[in-house]
């Protein structure tokens, strides 16, 4: 660190959705739609002085073999709606909603963030997500999808359009002057025109501009496109990175591309998602996170994970056997549905997969808790903070977004125990310094539009 | 009686932002609304109501006007909703929505989760946008009649109160999609869910085709309220066709007991749960005397430079004879009220601490809250979800 300041560490909380890592069957396990739930986690996250809480989305139930699957957890509240709320029971926490560009209009998108914006003072963020297949369409107007290779273009022009909308109104043009009678400074107060490829919008934007300008913007994407949209446009990544050496090369690589768009590294942070089991021990930590690895993936759950890879019906194996003789199905339909991870090379991965079964043993069940189940931080709460902070420190990530497995109480235990040794440590908040999620995140004002033209 | 308030800026008259008390620099924060709907809940008013719009404020039905003496710009309001459900426990929650150009999928959703943060205490007001300006921030339609010489095209009035039944009829869908029992979370099956119990929906209609289910699990009222603002005869159609609530906006006692009566004829023919409980609108600015009360209005008027005019009557005086005149259109067969204050909070405030009391001591209007969803306190049961009585029905 020779002499530079101590880096920090970034903490958020996503709440736990609809993936297997949240185990519902536990006795603990709470409602997953109870606003209760809800003002729980955003609590204890706002006491340990986390930067923001995490919405993730979804909108069409996920199928597989055509019909509902049944095995996660099913069901979310709508995230505008449910991110207004949380705002009520938080001050500073920020607010940070996953919002599709394909089946939203930027006129509503804008003004639903703008709103967010002004009625949590300043806390909101948006992570921007693009889908492009027929399947969600059918809960749609736009009814027909869009082609995979546009839905980055149509992502692109979808935030720059918003972002002419949050720049149609200026931070003066609200005088509510009653003396001199004027409400608004000019008379064109919220004018755009937007003419491109996928949308052709003009008119007037009827929010005023927001405490922040703009929600802070997040990208989610692992591809090429994806971290180029990241390097151009967000302020921050929510990556899948987040152990040690994938951490460092996906975070040189993604910084490494800002330089061309003109900007600097620290103008885009780098927030691996990241789950994590404790303990009072490291050997304690490492038993209760085998147990929450068995939690996690049922017999029916290893089963339903090998069929989305085999993409073939393997109802008729069983968990505790080993692994089909058969080969993945790469003619047939994909069986599963409404999922953003695709398998891509199943052969290679069921090659690779019997490989592992065979050296090490493992049934079907034991083989899915080994390839799937990522814990990102095992060990006592020493062993943790001493982990995130050698993350940061070593740039390996910029923090992270942390996903318990429980709802409500999965960062409970976190906050009572890690928390207090990262502020010990110097590399975690002990009190919000700012009011702003941009000034959480240590992220410059959005320039005031006059300055922008 | 029912009683609500409909919040709208800085109240309804135009220059209302300028008069003594209102708080014009606060339109866009959160406080201001919650302090609103908790005056609203401390009179124990039935529910509030919240306007909203796909455009800017303007007084040019083509366009925007260019005034930079009015309120201009808004907040959404199914957001602002949820932003003051977690801070009152008991009143009803009634954002606007528009069912022209947004996603039934998105608003049923959205209404969902309102029922869930509130405690079941969420319904909307649908309205429809026939404005081409505010198409073009869609950019998706374009208008397809033009409706005379010098004038901009609109939509066609029959078209978007079609459109406005379909979007109903999937959004009351969506909310069934999910049966009440559909969380297992059976851990000998390993089955979070039981797939018989969720539903596609399977919507086909002119203007869009819905799938289903919903993502957010079916909402503590059942269905939320829908309500409609209705004054002409499609309105009224979509009313009795597809909502709860209509809010209609008599003139005096005999317009009112005749609008009830022509509800009630447009009701039938439609299979309804419940008769539409039928709640009327008044522009209220209140005094200690009529003649404070108009003055109020006056200056009002003087300051914005125009005499306003409103489509739901006026009535100007004391909160005393305001309540004469609600128990008069109440025994003509209203069954509630939408008042609309001229001045937020000013004539919010009389409402709840010069009419409640008034009507009270009347014996008019509740002393305590009964009842914990908005559609026990409107008297509406609480819908059986359709898919249920289908399935249950095939399996005997």
């Amino acid at each position: 660190m020779s002499g530079a300041a101590i880096r920090q560490v970034h903490l958020a909380v996503h709440f736990p959705g609809v993936n297997n890592t949240t185990v519902w069957s536990d006795p603990r396990s709470g409602s997953q739609i109870d606003f209760a739930s809800f003002v729980h986690l955003a609590r204890v996250a706002e006491d340990a002085r986390f930067d923001f809480f995490f919405l993730a989305e979804g909108l069409r139930l996920r199928e597989q073999h055509g019909r509902i699957y049944e095995l996660d957890v099913v069901g979310r509240p709508d995230t505008f709606t449910v991110l207004s709320a949380v705002a009520a029971v938080t001050d500073r926490l920020g607010l940070a909603g996953t919002i599709n560009s394909t089946f939203n209009e930027p006129y509503e998108v804008a003004r639903q963030f703008a709103t967010l914006d002004h009625l949590s003072a300043g806390r909101a963020a948006w992570n921007v997500v693009t889908s492009w297949d027929a399947f969600t369409g059918e809960n749609f107007r736009r009814d027909s999808f869009l082609p995979e290779e546009l839905r980055y273009e149509r992502a692109r022009e979808f935030l720059a359009t918003a972002r002419e909308l949050w720049d149609s109104w200026g931070d003066g043009d609200v005088l509510a002057d009653q003396r001199t009678g004027m409400f608004v400074g000019r008379e064109d107060v919220g004018s755009f025109e937007h003419d491109g490829p996928q949308f052709c919008v003009g008119g007037r934007f009827n929010v005023p501009r927001s405490p922040q300008g703009h929600p802070v913007i997040f990208q989610a994407g692992d591809s090429h496109e994806g971290r180029e949209f990241a390097a151009a446009e967000a302020d921050a990544i929510f990556s899948r990175h987040g152990t040690y050496d994938a951490g460092r090369a996906f975070y040189a690589d993604v910084k490494g591309r800002l330089a061309r768009y003109g900007r600097r590294p620290e103008e885009l942070l780098v927030l691996p998602a990241a789950t994590f089991v404790l303990g009072d021990t490291d050997e304690d930590a490492m038993e209760r996170a085998a147990e929450v690895r068995r939690q996690q993936v049922s017999g029916a759950t290893a089963i339903a994970f090998l069929e989305r890879v085999w993409n073939r019906d393997l109802s008729a194996y069983d968990p505790d056997g080993p692994l089909p003789d058969v080969e993945p199905d790469v003619d047939a339909d994909r069986l599963s549905k409404g999922r953003a991870d695709r398998e891509k090379s199943p052969l290679e991965t069921a090659r690779a997969w019997r490989r592992l079964a065979e050296s090490k043993g493992l049934n079907i069940r034991e083989l899915i808790i080994e390839v799937t189940a990522r814990q990102t931080f095992v060990g006592s709460p020493a062993s943790v903070a001493a982990d995130l902070e050698r993350l940061v420190a070593d740039r390996a990530a910029d923090g992270f977004i942390l996903v318990p497995h429980l709802v409500p109480g999965g960062l409970d235990e976190f906050a009572r125990t890690v928390v207090p040794l990262l502020q010990e440590r110097g590399v975690h908040r002990s009190e919000y310094e700012g009011t702003t999620l941009r000034e959480h995140l240590g992220l410059a004002p959005v320039r005031p539009k006059e300055e922008v033209r | 009686m029912h009683l609500a308030v409909a919040l709208e800026g800085a109240g309804w008259h135009p220059a209302a932002w300028r008069a003594e008390g209102a708080r014009p620099e606060e339109l866009f924060r959160a406080r201001y609304w919650s302090d609103l709907v908790l005056e609203a809940e401390a009179g124990q008013l039935d529910f509030v109501t919240f306007e909203d719009a796909l455009g800017l404020q303007s007084l040019r039905r083509e366009g925007p006007d260019g005034r930079v003496n009015r309120v201009r710009g808004r907040l959404d309001a199914v957001m602002t909703a949820a932003r003051v459900a977690p801070v009152t426990t008991a009143i009803g929650l009634v954002p606007t929505a528009v069912t022209t150009h947004t996603e039934p999928f998105h608003l049923s959703k959205a209404l969902a989760t309102l029922d869930h943060v509130s405690g079941g205490r969420a319904g909307t007001r649908v309205q429809v946008s026939g404005r081409a300006d505010h198409a073009a921030h869609f950019g998706r339609r374009v208008p397809e009649q033009t409706a005379g010489d010098g004038e901009l095209p609109t939509f066609d009035a029959d078209d978007l109160f079609e459109e406005a039944a379909d979007y109903v009829e999937v959004v009351r869908r969506l909310w069934d999609s999910w049966e009440d029992d559909a969380e297992i979370r059976d851990a000998a099956t390993g089955r979070f869910v039981d797939r018989e119990r969720l539903h596609y929906v399977d919507f086909e209609g002119r203007f869009f085709r819905v799938r289903g289910p919903s993502i957010t699990p079916r909402p503590p009222q059942g269905q939320p309220v829908v309500a409609a603002l209705a004054h002409v005869d499609l309105a009224y159609r979509l009313a009795a066709s597809s909502t709860d609530v209509v809010f209609v906006t008599p003139q005096d006692t005999e317009d009112a007991a005749r609008i009830v009566d022509a509800v009630r004829a447009y009701e039938l023919g439609h299979e309804r749960g419940a008769p539409l409980v039928v709640v009327a609108d008044l522009l209220v600015t209140l005094g200690p005397s009529r003649q404070a009360a108009d003055a109020r209005w006056d200056r009002l008027d003087e300051l914005d430079g125009q005499e306003h005019r409103s489509d739901a009557q006026r009535f100007t005086g004391r909160a005393e004879d305001l309540a004469d005149l609600l128990v008069a259109w109440h025994d003509a067969g209203v069954q509630g009220f939408r008042l609309r204050p001229a001045v937020l909070p000013t004539d919010l405030v009389a409402v709840t601490r010069e009419l409640v009391p008034t009507l009270r001591r009347m014996g008019q209007f509740r002393v305590t809250y009964e009842g914990c969803t908005l559609r026990e306190r409107l008297g509406l049961v609480r819908p059986a979800n359709r898919y249920r009585a289908a399935r249950v029905g095939a399996l005997r």
